[in-house]
């Protein structure tokens, strides 16, 4: 098993014909990936490596079922893709656009909710079960994808999308394959964070042990961490804090746009003793990593 | 984005807030006049962006014109965390007779824009909030549906605020809220709002942050406040090098080579992406380098877009040898990488085995780049090599 996503879903691409999607499409159909369609307004009738292009998402979810979306279109039409997506009845949607403004994002998080759809992203490379399927540009090309993601017991949550596939190829190269890896996007708001996912791995029984990264900036290593003491998750969790340098710089912002030291709170110094509290082993180095995983895994 | 305080009461005064008599000097002599005309004791404010104004000596009470230029030509002299003050705000002083807290900003956990308002204001809300909890709220409101009155009656109501007080804090707290949604603003405070003697209620200070991505979309609200295109509102300004830096990245449109920030270490960094860049950074310093540069580069850059970043690091002076690295890529070309990097030596007049510390850049085209780098004479490691361990090899060989 996995979560999300397996080789059963089928999922369509908004924004289908950019060129960096025109490249992810390909990448996604070599991996194995159902793509059955992309919307691409005023494109309808042509083909993107022989997927079919519509104008709008509807034409797809009239006549099939359709799992899920990727949104790649810029940034002052996401919002619009989104809802759409939502509206039409789509239950998973991959947002991989980065420099959404806040308000909007907050806009179709809450619709979403409301619909009982979930959210992927934004700024995020997607999500993969190694193996089975991928959704979004995670990996890169299929070869690069099966050399960096194994399938196995692990669960990856990353708040970047580089490193979701950095924390992979250290687990991968362990010996320690992985069920599901999401890139959750490196905004202040998204749609899913750690201790929203949580839940589908303790429920998923192919899942034994999660390996996060994180970073300086916002409540998510807080929130997982109050997940973590008061759920029982039976899961042994792994995290690897980067910017620590950041702790002496606040109000300044590197990395993505959720990574920005404002309060004591945001340092890496006060997310670290926080999970560690909460019984999360937080590895220095990410070469560590599988080695505290399998620690807690023979335990 | 931060915005100046004498731009925030530019924005509260277009909805209706009201706000003490005020004038911006720029020159110690423009604070005279400003104090004549408003007449009375008045109080002399430096315009930064930078917290802690007060106890560093920004805010200075005046009670004749004279008193007024004396005091502004001393707040226009101090550098404030190392900012020169944009101006100095010449305010009428009133006689307050309660002062109240009220901020709107962002639950990232609760994914909703959240009132927080107090009582207890002009002290440091984090402080009341923990020795008196009763008299802080904190009021969510929904993205979606309209902002309506009695989100914001429910805020000060919270507090126990009730009687005459309660409609004009009401109005002043729904302003607020409706400027924080319309200019897209990640934070609008309003600290101290006071009750006057009178009754009524001015708002003394304020502080609001802009988004960076809402730039675009606000850009009658920037034309408005006098804000251009270059003024980052940065923690500090840019140095030469950063303004390079950008312009390096905007001089071609392939890929990203963002956040240039200068360090004063001799390491340069060629590194990415976001998280990359912040594991990378931490590396290099846990390995006992000291960097010259911070920065993110990825989205499969061009040639040109590598190179021009490799030889701006290397025109900082004290830059002895350069890591390039980056975490297991999905997009960015390792060969490509590989051009720009020995180009931007060869531009640079530097000998690419010499400069280029390590290179680290697994995943697509990395066999071609190795081949490369090799004629070249590059170390190279592939991804048997951690990051961590990349960042210290390439430390070890700095003088």
């Amino acid at each position: 098993m996995a979560i999300l996503i397996d080789e059963q879903s089928r999922f369509i691409i908004q924004g289908i014909t950019g060129r960096e999607a025109v490249t992810m499409t390909r990448e996604l159909l070599n991996y194995g990936s159902q793509v059955v369609g992309g919307v691409t307004p005023g494109r309808k009738g042509r083909d993107v490596h022989g997927v079919p292009v519509e104008d709008t998402v509807r034409a797809f979810t009239e006549h099939m079922h359709v799992h899920g979306a990727i949104v790649a279109v810029p940034p002052a039409f996401t919002a619009d893709a989104v809802l759409e997506a939502i509206e039409a009845g789509i239950k998973l949607i991959v947002i991989v656009t980065e420099r959404v403004p806040r308000r909007q994002v907050a806009q179709f998080v809450e619709y979403a909710q409301q619909e009982g759809a979930r959210i992927i992203g934004p700024n995020c490379l997607g999500i993969i079960s190694p193996g089975k399927a991928k959704m979004g540009g995670i990996g890169g090309a299929a070869d690069a994808t099966h050399r960096a993601f194994t399938p196995g017991h692990i669960g990856v949550m990353s708040r970047s999308g580089g490193m979701t596939v950095e924390i992979a190829n250290a687990l991968t190269e362990a010996g320690l394959g992985q069920s599901t890896a999401v890139s959750i996007g490196g905004d202040a708001i998204i749609g899913s964070t750690y201790a929203e996912l949580m839940p589908l791995f303790d429920a998923d029984p192919d899942t034994h042990g999660i390996a996060i990264y994180s970073e300086p900036g916002g409540p998510m290593e807080a929130q997982l961490a109050d997940y973590m003491r008061e759920s029982g998750s039976r899961l042994p969790v792994v995290a690897f804090m980067a910017g620590r340098f950041m702790d002496a710089m606040p109000g300044v912002r590197f990395g993505h746009a959720g990574t920005i030291v404002e309060g004591r709170a945001d340092t890496t110094a006060e997310k670290i003793a926080r999970m560690e509290a909460a019984g999360i082993a937080v590895a220095d180095r990410i070469e560590q990593i599988p080695v505290l995983l399998k620690q807690r895994l023979q335990a | 984005m931060r915005l100046y305080e004498y731009e925030a009461k530019q924005m509260l005064a277009k909805h209706g807030v009201a706000l003490p008599k005020r004038t911006l000097a720029r020159t110690a002599e423009e604070a005279e006049v400003g104090a004549r005309e408003l007449g009375g004791a008045t109080v002399l404010k430096s315009q930064v962006l930078s917290g802690g104004r007060m106890k560093a000596g920004g805010v200075l009470f005046a009670d004749t014109p004279d008193e007024a230029r004396a005091a502004a030509a001393r707040i226009l002299a101090l550098a404030i965390n190392g900012q020169q003050p944009a101006g100095v705000l010449v305010e009428e002083r009133r006689d307050i007779a309660q002062e109240y807290y009220v901020a709107v900003t962002w639950d990232a956990r609760a994914k909703r824009p959240v009132i927080v308002f107090s009582d207890m204001g002009g002290i440091d809300i984090e402080e009341v909030a923990q020795t008196h909890p009763a008299h802080v709220s904190r009021t969510h409101f929904s993205n979606l549906r309209p902002l309506s009155d009695y989100v914001a009656k429910l805020a000060v109501a919270r507090t126990g605020v009730t009687g005459n007080d309660l409609a004009p804090l009401t109005r002043i707290v729904l302003n607020l809220a409706r400027i924080f949604v319309q200019y897209d603003l990640t934070l609008a405070e309003i600290n101290p709002l006071a009750k006057l003697a009178d009754g009524s209620f001015i708002a003394l200070d304020s502080h609001m942050d802009m988004e960076e991505e809402a730039r675009g979309g606000q850009r009658a609200l920037l034309g408005e406040l006098g804000i251009a295109d270059a003024d980052t509102r940065q923690a500090r300004p840019p140095t030469p090098f950063e303004v390079e830096g950008a312009r390096v990245d905007a001089a071609d449109t392939r890929g990203v080579a963002g956040r240039v920030v200068e360090f004063d270490g001799n390491m340069g960094l060629v590194i990415g992406a976001g998280g990359g860049s912040l594991t990378l950074f931490d590396a290099v310093r846990s390995a006992g380098g000291r960097p010259a540069n911070y920065c993110e580069i990825g989205g499969n850059p061009s040639v040109a877009k590598a190179a021009a970043l490799t030889k701006l690091v290397l025109s900082k002076p004290g830059v002895e040898r350069i890591a390039v690295m980056m975490n297991v890529v999905s997009n960015t070309r390792a060969d490509i990488m590989a051009r720009g990097v020995i180009k931007g030596c060869i531009d640079a007049g530097r000998d690419p085995a010499r400069t280029i510390a390590i290179f680290r850049i697994p995943g697509s085209w990395e066999k071609e780049g190795a081949k490369i780098l090799a004629r070249y004479g590059v170390e190279y490691v592939n991804r048997s090599v951690s990051m961590h361990e990349a960042a210290q090899r390439a430390v070890a060989k700095m003088g």
